[in-house]
């Protein structure tokens, strides 16, 4: 039984790597639009509405993963 | 430490199974009957004061109207002029959010740190979308499983399914990591910090997230109606 609580701890932090993949792929999102503001300043309002919303579909991805740590550490399925 | 909907009254009985009043039903309760008296309110208000159809209207109608307006204004532009009907709804789902997120403010847990809470809600989406996309467009609606050739019906279908449920697990996962966040913090300080300290975390999660979240749902929403019910060629 310790053996599986161990596990499901680790498999919760393993899950969260998710977040630093995601983490990378809104810095580049906000990278390209700060390109695009420097080369067109008038579009910014525009180019922050996408980039806000991209950012958080994106973000669902990184939620999964929190959700499945939540999971395992709070109501694991495999322990009952 | 315990993050879970704690129960606090049992309700009634379905097959020997007690449902409970949970801290979430609880909060649910208590913004149902703010959001129902502030109706009433503006309803009586609005009959006493006369608002009237003028170019610049004051204090209160100034306030309502702008947030109607631009809720309405939202969905026109994005879903198209016939769908516009929708804006009574998704106002209303916006303004839901909103308060269910600033409830850790008062001191409640947040009843969109919920499943219960955001499932039903994407599930309205759903719903909303098929309905709408088989009503508004008939046989358009249905060939739009088989772009670009039949053998993509599968994908297409996975790829519905999945929408109420990303739209349910962003909002509680965001909302519940908020709370976790703000309950670690607070049960690492000692008592005499707990007054200032925790403000920017209550400023990030609550305000700022609290309020983007339900922007992003209510939009979201919008966005996948009007891929599937708006008429092409408008």
């Amino acid at each position: 039984m310790e053996f599986a609580y161990a596990m499901s701890a680790l498999a919760a932090g393993i899950s969260v790597i998710s977040s630093g993949i995601v983490g990378l792929g809104q810095g580049i999102a906000t990278g390209k639009a700060a390109e695009a503001i420097a080369r067109q300043p008038e579009a910014k309002g525009s180019i922050m509405s996408t980039l806000v919303i991209g950012i958080a579909v994106a973000e669902t991805t990184a939620i999964y993963g929190f959700v499945i740590g939540i999971l395992l550490l709070f109501a694991n399925p495999l322990l009952k | 430490m315990d993050f879970n909907n704690k129960k606090i009254l049992p309700l009634f009985e379905i097959n020997g199974q007690t449902v409970w009043m949970t801290q979430s039903i609880l909060g649910t309760w208590i913004i149902m009957a703010a959001l129902i008296l502030f109706t009433v309110f503006v309803n009586i208000y609005m009959r006493v004061k006369k608002f009237e159809d003028v170019p610049k209207p004051r204090s209160l109608q100034n306030v309502l109207e702008v947030a109607v307006d631009s809720m309405h204004n939202l969905v026109r532009d994005n879903a198209g002029n016939d769908l516009g009907w929708l804006g009574g709804y998704f106002f209303g789902v916006f303004v839901y959010i909103v308060c269910c997120n600033y409830a850790p403010l008062l001191k409640l847990r947040p009843p969109t740190a919920d499943i219960a809470t955001t499932l039903p809600l994407a599930l309205n989406t759903f719903l909303l979308i098929h309905v709408l996309g088989l009503v508004k467009r008939k046989g358009e609606y249905l060939k739009d499983y088989v772009k670009p050739m039949f053998l993509f019906l599968p994908i297409h279908l996975i790829g519905e399914l999945a929408r109420p449920i990303s739209l349910a697990l962003r909002l509680f996962g965001n909302l519940l990591g908020g709370m976790i966040m703000i309950d670690l913090l607070y049960h690492a300080l000692p008592l005499y910090f707990r007054i200032a300290l925790p403000v920017p975390l209550h400023i990030y999660f609550d305000i700022f997230i609290g309020a983007l979240q339900a922007f992003i749902f209510t939009f979201l929403s919008i966005t996948f109606i009007s891929e599937h019910a708006s008429v092409e060629g408008e």
